[in-house]
């Protein structure tokens, strides 16, 4: 550990280098948690299966390669794609367990990822896969940082997509439903809103964030029916850190962790890396909770 | 009503057979008219799936084969070999049931091994348990050969072999006085640290200095960290280990991030299919592999190592990986087995399998005391020009090894 910290010192780029590879693969977390914190703050629910509906988007983002469609185009047919598969999974299962206690959702989805788990390993096969883009590698400041620029199309995805996402919830029609439903969804009702319909959207949109992120890690990473969890994982991650209404947080947090996880993996070893996402988890979520009970005692 | 109790009576006449049936099976071998069969539990389904297929076809090939040549000879009979499959879902547990149901149900007494060393793991105790043998063709680790089972043979390489090779070709490339730097980037599961072992063994053997050691979660889906290493210490060696999920991340990182490595040593390339993914990317890439279709061995059931391949493309429209070449072999070796005990007595045939001195297509296979193949070494590809070639051990190479990789900027 020391003597990696030494190495950082050594060759400062190598940290740029380090913090910019990280920012890449961050911008894939704040994507599939923009569609989490969604379902968590409409919805109620925690989304277990998140990390399989990544993996999905990356397979359709394949399948769709293979029949022609070039690479970069997959990214909005597995947004679309996953829209629908998101839709009837909510009319199939996520309906049922909306409004009910929490540890039923987390049931429910929890098996959805399992059925998804298995159909994509019997559908797709359990090989590791990957799509190749034909894009090339941005080499900067006299090759002190080298990125590949698929990494950073899905970046520059993840930040547009955080603005149109932030614009949709503002003034788009449905976007204001959803944000009425997630404030006060029996109130909604009253006024008219078909809640079980914001619902299903506010879901399939969910899908669709989801599967944009799964054709971006196809491309610039490799995708197999179990590499679910991590994804899971960070994007619950990311949205504890940011809470459920900001949507600019979400790509704080995704970023930040990004970045910080790479680092740490560097300092403290590979093997560390993702211990160290679960320990800052557990950190934040300690933090969080004695801020609130500050507050609360305060309010008092 | 009489019909009910002529039923009831044919379910109790089925079940005293079946209880009958039952304790004779564990007794002896399960022969049906002049078959008789072997048992596996293989991964059909779960994450092993792929493997597990490759797997099922080197078996069914082997049986297929050898029926066609006449069975195998027993006591003066000609005996066909059949299998009784079950599906383990890739799961441990479910590989422990399914030995003891094989075993106790099936009345089987001779198991061909699943697929990875975890479910080899998890059955050898069971097989030991009820004194039938089990060869195996797909766990290496070297653990599973330190419990002192007497009835699990194996006719792969154990795990700490598979990249000494690149160590050993390292080596060779080592000008005088030059410290070799190695570094390590091994999946933190039991195949990988095996392999891990045997690298450092030989690395510090040879005077060797390891620069990184990292050990990469399983569920790691970024190396990103590794590789910022590897830029800066700038290794001599890279070693990667973690399955195909490792080397497909390896020899996608390394190109995107042009990282420039002299020598790069995976393990599953083949099962990562490097090549037809990554095409120029894999170039210079070598691969742990426990056998090659270019290989010089040979018998007479199969032919020569070629001649298994191209019967395997033609029967299954793929070239066979090492997995499936191996599974075929574990048949060989109980088919000779069966005919050298002259009976299907499971500790005669264990002792026949401890015996055991064949060539194959796949390599020679000779049991050690714990049941390993000391016969066969492992083998080492390069990716030369899109193509897999032999590079290693040099008695058996097919193309010499191509050192240093050229940078990135020079390709």
């Amino acid at each position: 550990m020391l003597e990696n910290l030494q190495l950082l010192f050594d060759y400062p780029a190598l940290g740029a280098d380090l913090i910019a590879n990280g920012l890449m693969i961050g911008a894939i977390f704040a994507l599939a948690a923009f569609g989490m914190a969604l379902v968590w703050g409409v919805l109620g629910i925690i989304n277990i299966a998140q990390g399989e509906l990544v993996m999905l988007g990356g397979f359709v983002a394949l399948t769709a390669a293979g029949l022609g469609v070039p690479p970069l185009m997959t990214i909005p047919l597995a947004a679309l794609v996953l829209f629908m598969i998101g839709w009837g999974l909510y009319r199939l299962v996520i309906f049922r367990v909306v409004d009910r206690d929490l540890f039923v959702s987390l049931l429910a989805t929890f098996g959805l990822s399992i059925i998804l788990q298995q159909l994509s390993n019997e559908v797709f096969g359990a090989d590791v896969r990957t799509l190749e883009t034909g894009l090339g590698t941005l080499i900067l400041f006299d090759s002190q940082i080298v990125l590949a620029e698929i990494k950073l199309v899905s970046f520059v995805t993840a930040l547009v997509v955080g603005l149109a996402l932030w614009a949709f919830l503002k003034r788009a029609r449905l976007g204001q439903a959803i944000r009425a439903t997630s404030q006060n969804a029996r109130a909604a009702r009253i006024l008219g809103i078909d809640t079980d319909r914001v619902y299903a959207a506010t879901y399939a949109l969910n899908a669709a964030l989801c599967g944009a992120a799964g054709s971006l890690v196809v491309m610039a990473w490799t995708i197999h029916p179990y590499i679910g969890l991590p994804y899971t994982v960070r994007s619950f991650l990311v949205v504890i850190v940011a809470g459920l209404g900001n949507i600019a947080a979400v790509i704080a947090a995704g970023l930040g962790l990004g970045a910080l996880e790479n680092v740490a993996g560097f300092v403290l070893g590979a093997e560390y890396q993702i211990a160290f996402v679960f320990s800052l988890m557990v950190i934040i979520l300690v933090v969080r909770n004695l801020l609130l009970r500050r507050k609360r005692e305060y309010l008092k | 009503m009489i019909l009910l109790k002529v039923l009831r009576g044919v379910a109790v006449a089925l079940m005293g057979f079946g209880i009958l049936w039952g304790v004779s099976g564990t007794a002896s071998a399960k022969v049906e008219g002049n078959t008789v069969y072997l048992g596996a539990a293989i991964s059909l389904t779960g994450k092993y799936s792929t493997n597990g297929a490759h797997t099922r076809r080197g078996y069914d090939l082997a049986v297929e084969k050898i029926n066609a040549a006449g069975g195998v000879t027993v006591d003066g009979q000609a005996y066909e070999l059949g299998i009784i499959y079950y599906d383990d879902e890739s799961t441990p547990a479910r590989g422990a049931q399914l030995a003891e149901r094989l075993i106790q149900q099936d009345g089987v007494t001779f198991i061909l091994g699943p697929y990875s060393s975890g479910l080899t793991r998890a059955m050898a105790p069971i097989t030991e348990k009820y004194g039938v043998p089990m060869v195996e063709a797909n766990g290496a680790s070297i653990s599973l050969f330190q419990e002192g089972y007497k009835y699990l043979f194996a006719v792969l390489s154990t795990t700490e072999q598979y990249l000494q090779g690149a160590i050993a070709l390292a080596a060779e490339t080592a000008e005088d006085g030059q410290v070799l730097r190695v570094a390590l980037a091994m999946e933190n599961d039991p195949f990988s640290q095996d392999v891990r072992a045997g690298v450092i063994a030989d690395a510090e053997r040879l005077g060797m200095r390891i620069v990184i050691d990292d050990k990469l979660p399983p569920e790691l889906n970024d190396m990103s960290a590794t590789m910022a290493k590897v830029r800066a210490l700038k290794p001599d060696l890279l070693v990667v280990s973690g399955h195909a999920k490792g080397a497909a991340l390896a020899i996608r990182q390394i190109a995107d991030s042009r990282i420039d490595v002299p020598m790069l040593a995976l393990t599953h390339c083949d099962a990562a299919q490097v090549i037809e993914k990554f095409a120029e990317k894999a170039e210079f890439a070598l691969c742990a592999s426990q056998w090659a279709p270019g290989l010089s061995y040979s018998d007479d059931l199969f032919g020569s190592a070629r001649d298994f391949a191209d019967l395997f493309e033609a029967t299954f429209d793929y070239a066979p990986p090492y997995q499936s070449a191996e599974s075929a072999a574990a048949v060989m070796v109980f088919a000779d087995a069966f005919e050298r005990a002259g009976s299907f007595d499971p500790a005669a045939v264990r002792d026949a399998l401890a015996a055991t001195d064949l060539m194959t297509f796949y390599g020679g296979i000779n049991f050690d005391e714990a049941g390993r193949n000391v016969a066969k070494p492992m083998v080492l590809f390069q990716v030369q020009d899109g193509e897999y070639r032999v590079v290693y051990p040099s008695d058996t190479a097919e193309a010499p090894f191509a050192h240093p990789t050229p940078r990135w900027s020079e390709r």
